[in-house]
C-alpha cells in the first residue's frame, strides 16, 4: 500500500525521494505520487553527464492524461539514468522505491540530504494534503 | 459547487478519482486509466454520461425545426435512427457536435456536449423558427455500456431485441427494469450502448449492468479511458479538436455536412464557398516517431516554423504508440508526410498516419 514511506528515505515536498548509497544518491518518485499520477507512460530522463540543481527541473513524467515536473533533491551530476524506464515508465507504478528508480547523482554538497524531510516529515505533510 | 450526476455516491462508493470536469464532479479513474481501456477495448465498461444535455422537439414541424438547426439530415432518417452532426455557426464552424435522434417527425431529441448545454440552448432557441426547443437535460441519466461484451450483457437485461439494432438505432424499452431509450451508440470505437433513463434510475441501472457484468468482466470507467479510446478513434472533442474557429470541413467532418439537402442548415452557405475555394488546412491524425507524446496546444514545426497546432494527443494505450490529432495546412496533410511537435522546446519528429489510429485486430 502507497501508505507506508520508507524510513531510510529522504523526500521533498514535491514527492521525490532520494536515497545514499555510498557517495552517490538514487532518486525517484514516491507511492504517493505515482498513485496520484495514474498510469505512467512517459518519463523524459536528463543525460547521464549533465548537472542538476537542487529544487530546479530535471525530468518530466507523463501518466495518460497529464505532465508532471521532476524537481531534484539535490545538485549535483548524474552518473546513471534509468533506461529500463524508456520500454516500461509503469515500473514507476509497480516499484516506485525499486526497480522504478530514476536516477542516480554524484551530489555536488551531501549535506543538502540534511536539509530533505524524513519519511515522518513527509508523512504528515500528505495527511496535511 | 460542482454539479454532481445521480451516480455521484456510486461512484464515491466505488472509490473513483473525482475530478471537476467543466464544472461537473465526474469521476476520471477508479483503478486504472490503462486498465479501464482495456476492458472497454476487450470486455465491456460502463461509464457515466449523465453530463450530457438533452434538448427536445415536440410537436408539428419538430423534423423541419431541428434538421434546419444541424449539418446532418434527420429527414434522411428512418424513425428510430440517430445521426452524428455539427451545430454550425454562420461560418460553418461548430457550436457543438452532437448526436440527433428522430423518434418520429414530431418528436426530435438531441444529445449535446455536457459543457455547451446552456450555449446550444440559447443558440437553438434562437434560431428554431417554428417548434421551440425545450432543455430536458435535468430528466435523464446516461450510462454508456461500451465494448465488445455490451451487446450480451444489455441483452441479459431486456427484452428488447438488439440483434435487430444496428449502429446509430435506438428503441425504447426496460433494461434491468428500468425504463430507458436504448441506442447502439457510443464514443470509444467499439460495439455498444448509450442508455438515457430518469436521474432517479440511474443507480439501480448502474447496479445491475455491475452485478449482471461480474462473468463479462465489466469494469465502471471513467473520463481518462473515455478520452484515450475515443482518441484512438479520431473522434473529434469539443474544445479541443472542433470549435468555432474551425469549419466541419477543415476537421475532416464533410460526412456530416449534407449540402444538398433541402432546407438548407445554418452554415451552409459558407462551407459552400470554402468548398469552391479549396479547404486550407486540415485536421489530421499522427504518429510521433520520436520520443515523447503529443498533448494539446503543443506546436506543430516544419523546418523550425509554428504551421500547426496539436489539438489531443496521448500515448495509445491500444495502438501501444503516441499518437495525435491537430491543424495543419491542407499540403502536410497527406498521409507519410513528416513534421515535428514543439514537445517542451524541443522538435519530435512525428508523421500523418491513415485514421482511426485503432483498428479491431
Amino acid at each position: 500500500m502507497s501508505d507506508t514511506i520508507p524510513a531510510d528515505l529522504k523526500y521533498t515536498s514535491d514527492h521525490e525521494w532520494a536515497r545514499q548509497q555510498g557517495n552517490l544518491v538514487v532518486v525517484g518518485v514516491t507511492a504517493h505520487a505515482q498513485e496520484a499520477l495514474g498510469d505512467v507512460v512517459y518519463v523524459e530522463l536528463p543525460k547521464v553527464g549533465s548537472t542538476i540543481t537542487a529544487g530546479k527541473q530535471f525530468g518530466v513524467i507523463e501518466s495518460t492524461k497529464a505532465v508532471s515536473e521532476l524537481f531534484a533533491p539535490i545538485s549535483g551530476k548524474v552518473v546513471k539514468v534509468n533506461d529500463a524506464l524508456s520500454d516500461k515508465p509503469d515500473t514507476v507504478n509497480a516499484d516506485p522505491y525499486g526497480a522504478g528508480w530514476i536516477i542516480e547523482v554524484e551530489p555536488s554538497d551531501p549535506k543538502q540530504l540534511d536539509g530533505l524531510l524524513s519519511a515522518q516529515a513527509y508523512g504528515e505533510l500528505l495527511k496535511k494534503s | 459547487m460542482a454539479r454532481r450526476t445521480p451516480l455521484n455516491e456510486a461512484h464515491r462508493k466505488l472509490g473513483a478519482r473525482m475530478v471537476d470536469f467543466v464544472g461537473w464532479d465526474m469521476p476520471v479513474q477508479y483503478t486504472s486509466v490503462i486498465g479501464e481501456h482495456e476492458a472497454v477495448r476487450n470486455a465491456v465498461g460502463l461509464f457515466d454520461v449523465s453530463h450530457m444535455g438533452e434538448i427536445e422537439f415536440r410537436g408539428p414541424g419538430a423534423l423541419e425545426t431541428a434538421n434546419r438547426l444541424i449539418s446532418n439530415d434527420l429527414a434522411r432518417c428512418a424513425d428510430g435512427q440517430a445521426v452524428y452532426a455539427g451545430l454550425l455557426n454562420e461560418q460553418g464552424t461548430f457550436v457543438d457536435d452532437v448526436v440527433a435522434y428522430r423518434f418520429s417527425p414530431e418528436h426530435i431529441f438531441i444529445c449535446v456536449n455536457s459543457s455547451n448545454r446552456e450555449k446550444d440552448f440559447a443558440w437553438m432557441q434562437e434560431r428554431a423558427y417554428g417548434v421551440k426547443p425545450v432543455d430536458r437535460s435535468d430528466d435523464f441519466a446516461q450510462i454508456a455500456v461500451q465494448g465488445p461484451k455490451a451487446p450480451g450483457l444489455v441483452q441479459r437485461l431486456t427484452k428488447a431485441e438488439l440483434s435487430k439494432l444496428g449502429t446509430y438505432r435506438f428503441t425504447e424499452g426496460e433494461v434491468a427494469g428500468v425504463r430507458c431509450i436504448i441506442s447502439r451508440t457510443g464514443y470509444t470505437g467499439e460495439d455498444g450502448f448509450e442508455l438515457y433513463c430518469a436521474p432517479n434510475d440511474a443507480e439501480k441501472l448502474w447496479n445491475a449492468l455491475l452485478e449482471e457484468g461480474q462473468a463479462d468482466g465489466v469494469k465502471p470507467c471513467g473520463l481518462g479511458a473515455r478520452d484515450s479510446l475515443r482518441t484512438e478513434m479520431k473522434y473529434a472533442l469539443y474544445g479541443n479538436d472542433i470549435d468555432d474557429a474551425h469549419t466541419a470541413l477543415e476537421a475532416g467532418l464533410g460526412w456530416i455536412v449534407k449540402l444538398d439537402k433541402p432546407g438548407g442548415f445554418i452554415g451552409k452557405e459558407a462551407l459552400e464557398k470554402q468548398k469552391a475555394a479549396g479547404v486550407h488546412r486540415k485536421l489530421v491524425g499522427f504518429e510521433v516517431t520520436g520520443s515523447g507524446i503529443p498533448r494539446h496546444g503543443y506546436a506543430i514545426m516544419k523546418g523550425g516554423h509554428v504551421v500547426g497546432e496539436v489539438t489531443s494527443g496521448t500515448m495509445g494505450p491500444s495502438v501501444k504508440k503516441p499518437i495525435g490529432i491537430g491543424y495543419v495546412p491542407a499540403e502536410f496533410s497527406t498521409e507519410g508526410f513528416t513534421f515535428d511537435v514543439d514537445i517542451r522546446g524541443r522538435p519530435v519528429p512525428a508523421k500523418v498516419v491513415k485514421t482511426p489510429f485503432w483498428k479491431k485486430p
